[in-house]
């Protein structure tokens, strides 16, 4: 008797919180991905459709686009940040973790805003030019591919530099003075012995804001606004404005398929760079 | 010695590091004017929009609202991710590898796919009310946070602690409460906090669920911006700014933050 609720100890333990992720996330997102699938004699009808609309097909690719730039820039911010902070000690160093912890505990609505302050027709950079006469018409810096890439580097920096000080402070220091010590530059430190053993944090980094643009629907709305619109707008757009429940489903197909390429892609590389975390 | 970084490197960091900060001094900038319009430096220093927002009806029963989804939905997450996090640790060679990857697919499938989903799958089908589909919603949000973190503090966790409370003669529950509880106390208050503010940022998953009367206070903000563009939602900003840094000095001054977020 004993042995017996001794194994299946277990599986009663999983078995509320299972039941409750089965039930709520994983059979509601296969009824989507069933959604997608036509009827009998062309089951890929919804796809055609949906990638032979041009303007769909455009705001695939401008996703997919801005999603990669957002990704590399706010890699290269956390990358600078993430640096500095390992090599400062003491009150300093809790100082530039909480600058960079902080804004990631606001949320999306609270930072998009911001931008829009800074960036909006009577906004401060707007303003501040007109007062200095160096334009008479405020300039459109609201609702571009630049403002939404604002936006979202800002959203996803803090993430990158979180991601990336792990992996930059398990670097030994004395591979560094060994590296300098026989001659390299302190670029040729950078490219040959930092940036390689840095490679599982840019991942780990990489894979959090490509995945996180691509779900970022306020700031996508809010920067990038109508003619920026992005694949969480667009679902959003077909799910509750328009009510073409098929499109949406569709729309959050492709959106899980490009999670999990991303996600395939980076373990793939991270085998490739290092084979024994594979 | 300290390395230092290259001189260029300490630029371009504080560069990053004033582009973080920045725009929330402007939020709270932004915050005081007096004036009607949105400008800043503040036109004239003054709280009346605080209080202006603090009398809003929609702003104040949203937040309510967001409260009660945030700390019930947290809630059950614990209650229910506590369990499988203790089970994952424990008994190592009674479940499969691969198990513990249910509870991180809510960080894999795209919070709009979810939400999405949920509305179609689940809440249009049973005809549920919108406060039960948003406990719903932010439960699922908040259980990788309960299995991962409170995971993280039972794996320095000895177990032999356990056996030996059990062997001199606690029942299994008892040796739960008072043996293995208390010792991943500081992971389940960071997974209530990390969850809690995650679920109470949320737009994308909330965004399908809110209805007619009942909303979160991002939706409500978000619906806000969209057709005014004045200084309260700057004032609701700093006010959730402050409520944030509350929580963590608390936490900070009762546990030690480096340790919670060990």
């Amino acid at each position: 008797m004993k042995r017996q609720l001794g194994r299946s100890l277990p599986l009663l333990l999983v078995l509320p919180g299972t039941l409750v992720v089965l039930a709520f996330l994983v059979l509601p997102v296969l009824g989507t991905f069933s959604g997608t699938i036509g009827p009998a004699g062309n089951r890929l009808a919804l796809y055609e459709t949906f990638f032979a609309n041009s303007n769909n097909m455009r705001i695939v690719l401008r996703t997919i686009r801005i999603a990669l730039i957002a990704t590399v820039i706010s890699l290269v911010f956390g990358f600078v940040a993430a640096s500095v902070i390992v090599r400062t000690n003491g009150f300093l160093r809790q100082i530039l973790l909480v600058a960079s912890v902080f804004p990631l505990l606001t949320g999306a609505i609270v930072r998009s805003f911001a931008w829009m302050v800074i960036l909006g027709r009577n906004g401060i950079i707007n303003s501040t030019l007109m007062s200095l006469g160096v334009i008479d018409q405020p300039l459109t810096l609201l609702f571009t591919e630049g403002s939404l890439m604002i936006g979202l580097v800002y959203l996803f920096t803090p993430l990158a530099i979180l991601s990336l000080m792990g992996v930059l402070e398990s670097i030994d220091e004395s591979v560094l003075d060994a590296s300098a010590s026989l001659g390299a530059t302190p670029f040729g430190v950078f490219r040959q012995v930092t940036l390689p053993l840095a490679i599982p944090g840019l991942i780990v980094g990489g894979v959090l804001v490509f995945t996180g643009s691509l779900a970022a629907f306020a700031t996508a709305r809010l920067l990038g606004g109508e003619s920026q619109k992005i694949l969480p707008a667009l679902l959003h757009e077909k799910a509750m404005v328009s009510f073409d429940w098929d499109a949406a489903n569709t729309i959050a197909v492709v959106m899980v398929a490009l999670t999990v390429v991303v996600i395939v892609a980076a373990q793939y590389t991270a085998r490739r760079f290092n084979p024994v975390a594979g | 010695m300290q390395r230092k970084p290259h001189i260029l490197v300490r630029l371009l960091a504080g560069f990053v590091f004033a582009f973080l900060l920045l725009p929330l001094v402007i939020i709270l900038g932004a915050s005081l004017t007096s004036g009607t319009f949105l400008t800043f430096p503040p036109q004239g220093l003054s709280l009346r929009w605080f209080s202006f927002v603090l009398q809003q009806e929609n702003f104040i029963s949203s937040f309510q609202t967001s409260l009660i989804v945030a700390t019930f939905g947290t809630g059950f997450a614990l209650l229910v991710g506590v369990p499988v996090a203790y089970a994952l640790a424990r008994f190592r060679n009674g479940l499969p590898g691969w198990y513990s990857s249910i509870f991180f697919l809510p960080v894999l499938v795209p919070e709009i796919v979810f939400g999405f989903s949920l509305l179609k799958g689940v809440i249009v089908e049973y005809d549920l009310p919108v406060i039960t589909a948003l406990l719903i919603g932010h439960t699922i949000i908040a259980i990788p946070y309960a299995v991962r973190i409170v995971g993280a503090s039972l794996s320095t966790f000895d177990f032999a602690a356990e056996e030996a409370a059990i062997s001199l003669g606690a029942s299994p529950i008892k040796t739960f409460f008072t043996v293995v509880l208390p010792n991943i106390r500081s992971g389940i208050i960071a997974a209530f906090i990390l969850a809690f503010i995650t679920s109470l940022n949320d737009v994308s998953v909330s965004l399908f669920l809110t209805g007619p009367g009942i909303s979160t206070l991002p939706i409500e903000l978000f619906t806000y911006v969209e057709q005014h563009f004045d200084p309260s939602v700057a004032a609701v900003s700093v006010l959730l700014m402050f409520l944030t840094i509350a929580v963590i000095a608390i936490v900070e001054r009762s546990l030690g933050l480096s340790k919670v977020m060990r």
